[in-house]
């Protein structure tokens, strides 16, 4: 069988995860932090252990500024439902995935104000669009690091500077890239990156996490509020982090794993791991682009995206495509509209969708060429 | 299961170190053994605050040491006491 569905969630995990998750729930087990006994405090100490790995990855000065979600879209509904009100502006792009249209367009129903900025059909984005959107009202800007349809790269090391320099909040939503493209926030000017950890990061499934940068947490309402095991003898939030955003018990099992995950991206190196997908990618690039009756959607070149790739067989519906690969040549992929409408629109592959395939660290070469050629056969065989 | 024992030679008296979050706590921790400060994570006491949490528990000796690591992290703290 050949796993080529990472960009939904990265399987298999480095063994380091699982073993990581087995010791918490063999060995540890507790309520983090909780009760003081020696088994919560350890178990307070994986969850930190986790943030701190996380802080080095992002090169993240304070660790307690990540907090914990369940996935990237809770951490954008904590960033986007908790800065706009009504009368306020928020800009986005036209190649975001669900997580960020559904939170945006439900906050328009209520009286914020938004821009949707065109990509090239190629999903690129250019920076001075979204410049000339911005208004006096401006409040957020949410931009996806790369697509989770075309892994196109979105420009937001230039997105970041326009926005702080006119003083707009800017929200990156990592989740198709975090762990498999670099990215820095003390040189990125980002002030929520919001980020999952069962993809790039190796992490299980059920995990994720939003950094909050110094300050703006002031703007940020929260968006559960409950028992934090601090300032007990309160019956109202506390205000720092990572207390605010982090109400109720954690899932410290999952962010044993996630910790380990993170730890084998930072003993391999983001940049080595880039690497070795981006030559898996050129190859699954050039072999399917050769194909008569194939078209690629996206940027056409490996260096410009991470390791997602969308593409058509002429004539036949994209599930037909997925159905066909599972089947008859143990291939597993995604078909459809992959939870992001406004993206296949910009790319004219609306509503039909693409197949997508997206191979991970655990990829071959071998099997790439296996794909290559199911996808050859399958169109060999309508022509 | 783990040992009871995670403090070194530790003989008394003591003061504690309290900060606002559990997290808190444990980044203080990792700080403070990086510097050799020899501690013990114990709830806190009833009588310095009515949080559930816990605390850093070290020796008096070494009160000046820890207060300038933390100073120097930057991380809040919600104050120091004898015990």
């Amino acid at each position: 069988m050949i796993y080529l569905d990472n960009a939904a969630t990265s399987w298999p995990k480095p063994k380091a995860v699982y073993q990581a998750m087995d010791r918490f729930m063999n060995q540890v087990g507790a309520n983090p932090g909780r009760s003081g006994h020696r088994l919560s405090i350890e178990a307070g100490r994986v969850v930190y252990e986790t943030r701190e790995s996380l802080a080095w990855l992002f090169n993240i000065d304070d660790p307690l500024r990540i907090i914990f979600t369940s996935n990237a879209t809770e951490a954008l509904n904590v960033a986007i439902n908790g800065v706009l009100r009504p009368g306020d502006h928020a800009i986005t792009s036209s190649m975001e995935h669900n997580s960020v249209m559904r939170p945006l367009r439900a906050l328009q129903e209520r009286g914020v104000e938004l821009t949707v900025v065109s990509c090239s059909k190629e999903g690129f984005l250019d920076p001075g669009g979204i410049e000339k959107a911005i208004k006096p009202n401006t409040r957020l800007i949410v931009l996806n690091r790369a697509s989770n349809v075309v892994g196109t790269l979105l420009p937001v090391i230039e997105v970041g500077a326009i926005a702080r320099r006119h003083g707009v909040l800017f929200c990156i939503d990592a989740a198709q890239s975090a762990g498999a493209y670099p990215l820095d926030v003390s040189f990125t000017k980002v002030d929520l990156l919001a980020f999952t950890g069962h993809k790039s990061l190796f992490g299980p499934q059920g995990t994720g996490g939003l950094y909050v940068r110094q300050g703006v947490e002031d703007v940020v309402e929260p968006l559960m509020r409950g028992g934090t095991g601090s300032r007990s003898d309160s019956e109202h939030q506390p205000d720092f982090l990572p207390d605010k955003y982090e109400s109720g018990t954690p899932n410290t099992v999952g962010l044993a794993g996630l910790g380990a995950g993170v730890q084998f991206v930072l003993s391999r190196g983001v940049n080595a791991l880039r690497e070795k997908e981006e030559k898996l990618m050129h190859h699954l690039i050039e072999g399917l682009g050769a194909i008569p009756g194939v078209t690629l959607y996206g940027s056409g070149d490996a260096r410009e995206q991470v390791a997602v790739l969308s593409f058509n067989i002429a004539g036949i519906a994209s599930s037909e495509v997925a159905i066909r690969l599972d089947e008859e040549y143990d291939i597993l992929c995604r078909p459809g509209l992959q939870c992001a409408p406004i993206a296949h629109r910009t790319l004219g592959t609306f509503p039909g969708g693409t197949v997508r395939v997206s191979p991970g660290y655990f990829t071959t070469e071998d099997e790439v060429d296996i794909v290559i050629k199911a996808v050859c056969n399958i169109a060999r065989v309508l022509r | 299961m783990l040992s009871k024992k995670n403090e070194v030679g530790q003989s008394g008296p003591f003061s504690v170190v309290l900060f606002h979050s559990i997290s808190g706590a444990l980044r203080a921790e990792k700080l403070l053994k990086a510097e050799s400060v020899s501690l013990k994570m114990i709830p806190v006491p009833r009588h310095l605050s009515s949080d559930c949490g816990i605390c850093i528990r070290f020796e008096r000796a070494d009160e000046l040491k820890v207060e300038g690591i933390l100073g120097r992290s930057k991380l809040e703290i919600q104050g120091i006491h004898q015990i």
